[in-house]
């Protein structure tokens, strides 16, 4: 049977992840793959943690990524990186985080236990983790809201989804006023990790 | 990893990405619905979302409840259209009075409805498996495993009821309502208005449906010789000495986990086939019967005399299943890893009250008077959590005030209902007719965000507009409470805290029924986000660092290293609660601090 890429996506409620999921999904879709998507409705506006599981292949029966074998944690803050990053294939998988903490406001004391170490623990357990600012690189682009679209730039690099898929999805998914500064976010998330894997 | 496997050429037609439930809405416009009813809930509630939106001339609405979705759906039936009708699991034991007598006259016109279950309970009180109900009611029940096949199930769903003239059940869970996948879709085909005959032997009095009951039976065996040929049903066969017998999303699982088994997927879980479940479990020696919740299928095979079959003592009855769940019930592979938790704080992120949301301040009020609360579903049932811990009971939609006034008579002398508005409209009219008849001395909170905030915000009776954005009458909430007896009713804006408690105060001192509407739109409303926002601000020279802004609760406040609140800009909602609290006046509009 051939390949199916396990994708997880990981967020806080109002970060846009399940939009990338989405973005991902379609691309996969344009790209002529089988493509399932499953996601959990409910909380996501309510700031809660969001996960959401994109599998796309020749053939895709489950929607839902089994954890150990993800080939990409998407991970739009630290500590949902660290929630999930027991979906990664350890052996074969990378995280993909953006390096933004967002301290959860309905826990009491939560500045003083928040994991701010969790790439270095992450690293410590073997995984491969590649770190980018993506918050950062938005807000420099204009709107701290796309870091997801960063992310899923970066994301790109990763997974055998052509340019054209991507642009495509862009293109069918986003209102035309914001279209021109996403572009310049995937391509700003691109270059990120192509940096990023040089340095490492 | 793999980067450099070849993608697939674009040369393909490009099917349509569709949420499960936009396909069973896409489903139903195809079948020619020309009537749809349904009331939001948590996995059903994008069904009527999509009618409304893609395919109007389905006639879509929001009913006042489940029941009365149910019971318009019936009407319309009866009277030859093609019907649709939509609700989470829950809801059907609202709507069951009416499901429970529809069986017996049989339909007219095609009537489809939905069962969204929430195995897991993702978003639901309880997590109860209404594969019993189409069996009590003797009704067919068909379970789609992917996207596509929910779009195919409802359209043959329709041919399936008028066939039989009998509602149909179509069972959808989370995992699957809530999953996207790609969807070959085919043009509307308009179905005629079959014709109403007033016929009160089928349609009305009692004790005429005594001649109807032999019916219901006849049309059960008649279903049942159906299921053992129709298409629903699809066996997979192997050489495999495994087989299994699954239905739903496990499908799904169960060609990931064991892909060499032989496959018997059950489309249709009611009546279930018996021959076809002989004939099947003859053929291998061990059969794994996989289906999430109850054990519906395997008991039935158990009362067949059918014993080379494995179930629910291996998978279990509680909560979801998942590939990773199946594999670990079966020894296939090595342990599914756990999350993250040695020598680190895997933190909890739960759910809470939105920026500016407008729950917060009764609860706030709330929490002070020290009052036994009895709370409802919606989003204000977050109320329970720290760091509010101001309601004491959630149980099921409108069960606030009946809990209230039982609470009362057991003794606690002062007791507080809290109700959403969509929910009092839904279920709480009732009991506050009854809590005014039987002399209770409560206070009811209706928390009045023009909206149903939980599910998503759906439009409601007292929104005056309908689930087509259309203007309609708004329902007159206050009128409303003063028609059921109550004297004392107050109406106050949420975000002046001051006045908020004062209300809440003066209403629970009050000798007899009270009720306290706190009015302020949900912040998620797209009126409230396209609304200029004024974000406000902290003034660090003015604050003392007593972090009473900080027990606002609000996401919105964050602190900086040096310990001040800090406001971020653009989450601020301009709801003033910080401003209001602050006893040095640090916090004031971003824009007026400029000029100071
Ligand atoms: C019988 C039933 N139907 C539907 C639901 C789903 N549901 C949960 S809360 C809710 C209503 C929330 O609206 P409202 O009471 O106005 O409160 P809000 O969330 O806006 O604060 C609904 C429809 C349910 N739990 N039970």
């Amino acid at each position: 049977m051939s390949k199916v890429y396990n994708l997880m996506f990981a967020g806080v409620g109002g970060q846009g992840s399940l939009l990338i999921a989405e973005l991902t999904s379609i691309a996969a879709a344009h790209a002529g793959y089988d493509v399932k998507q499953t996601e959990v409705h409910g909380v996501s506006q309510r700031g809660g943690s969001v996960e959401t599981h994109v599998r796309f292949g020749d053939k895709v029966y489950s929607p839902i990524v089994t954890p150990g074998e993800a080939d990409a944690v998407i991970a739009l803050e630290k500590l949902e990186a660290l929630r999930f990053a027991h979906y990664l294939n350890p052996t074969a998988g990378v995280i993909l985080v953006n390096t933004y903490e967002i301290v959860p406001g309905s826990v009491v004391n939560a500045d003083k236990m928040y994991p701010y170490e969790t790439i270095e623990y992450l690293r410590g357990k073997g995984l491969h983790v590649l770190t980018l600012p993506a918050s950062q690189i938005a807000r420099d682009l204009g709107d701290g809201r796309m870091a997801n679209v960063v992310m899923i730039g970066a994301l790109s690099t990763r997974i055998p989804i052509p340019d054209s898929s991507w642009q495509k999805a862009l293109h069918l998914r986003l209102p035309a006023r914001y279209l021109e500064g996403n572009l310049k976010a995937f391509a700003a998330g691109k270059q990120a990790v192509e940096a990023e894997i040089v340095s490492n | 990893m793999e980067t450099n496997a070849k993608p697939k050429t674009e040369t393909q037609p490009v099917r349509e990405l569709l949420l499960a439930n936009q396909a069973i809405a896409r489903g139903a416009w195809e079948a020619g619905v020309t009537f749809a009813a349904g009331y939001p809930g948590t996995p059903s509630t994008e069904i009527i979302e999509t009618l409304a939106k893609r395919y109007p001339e389905t006639n879509p609405r929001w009913s006042t409840n489940e029941k009365v979705a149910f019971e318009e759906g019936m009407g319309a039936a009866i009277g030859g259209l093609r019907v649709l009708v939509t609700m989470k699991h829950v809801g059907l034991n609202v709507a069951a009075d009416a499901f429970m007598v529809f069986p017996y006259s049989g339909t007219n016109g095609g009537f489809v409805f939905i069962s969204a279950d929430d195995p897991g309970m993702h978003s639901s009180q309880n997590e109860q498996d209404n594969r019993y109900y189409g069996r009590m009611g003797k009704v067919p029940i068909l379970e789609p495993s992917d996207a596509q096949e929910c779009r195919d199930f409802v359209i043959a769903a329709f041919d399936l009821s008028e066939q039989f003239s009998t509602p149909v059940m179509l069972r959808t869970t989370t995992r699957l309502a809530h999953h996207k996948g790609l969807v070959d879709v085919g043009p509307r085909r308009e179905v005629s208005q079959r014709e109403f005959v007033a016929d009160a032997k089928r349609f009305s009095v009692p004790i005429y449906r005594k001649l109807h009951r032999p019916k219901v039976e006849e049309r059960l065996e008649a279903l049942r010789a159906y299921a053992e040929t129709c298409s629903f049903n699809r066996v997979e066969h192997s050489d495999n000495a495994v087989g299994v017998i699954t239905s739903g999303i496990s499908y799904q699982y169960v060609k990931e986990v064991l892909p060499d088994a032989g496959v018997l997927r059950l489309g249709m879980t009611y009546p279930l086939p018996p021959e076809m479940l002989r004939d099947f479990c003859g053929r291998y020696q061990t059969v794994y019967v996989v289906e999430e919740g109850e054990s519906f299928i395997e008991e039935y095979m158990l009362s067949l005399g059918i014993n080379n079959i494995q179930g629910k003592a291996l998978f279990g009855v509680i909560g979801e299943y998942s590939p990773g769940r199946l594999r670990q019930a079966l020894n296939l592979g090595a342990a599914v890893p756990q999350p993250f938790t040695e020598d680190i704080m895997l933190l909890p992120r739960p759910p809470m009250f939105c920026v500016g949301c407008g729950h917060r301040t009764v609860f706030s009020a709330l929490r002070q008077l020290k009052v036994t609360v009895a709370g409802d579903i919606g989003c204000y049932t977050m109320g329970a959590l720290p760091p509010f811990e101001a309601e004491h009971t959630t149980f099921c939609m409108g069960a606030s005030i009946g809990t209230a006034v039982g609470l009362e008579r057991a003794g606690h002398d002062k007791v507080v209902a809290i109700i959403g508005d969509s929910t009092f409209i839904h279920a709480g009219i009732p009991p506050l007719i009854d809590a005014v008849y039987n002399g209770s001395k409560l206070t009811l909170v209706i928390l009045d965000n023009s909206t149903t905030g939980m599910t998503g915000d759906q439009p409601h009776a007292a929104t005056g507009y309908n689930a087509l954005g259309q203007e309609t009458h708004k329902l007159n909430l206050v009128a409303m409470c003063k028609a059921t007896g109550v004297e004392n009713i107050t109406v106050v804006d949420t975000w002046q805290r001051k006045e908020v408690a004062r209300a809440l105060r003066k209403a629970v001192k009050y000798n007899g029924p009270s009720v306290v509407i706190a009015q302020g739109p949900c912040m998620q409303l797209p009126e409230m986000k396209r609304r200029g926002i004024p974000p406000y601000t902290v003034i660090e020279e003015l604050c003392t660092q007593c972090d009473a802004c900080f027990k606002v609760w609000c996401p919105a406040i964050k602190r900086t290293a040096a310990n001040f609140p800090l406001i971020a800009g653009d989450e601020c909602t301009s709801c003033t609660v910080c401003a209001q609290v602050c006893p040095t006046e640090a916090i004031v509009l971003a824009e007026t601090a400029v000029v100071a």
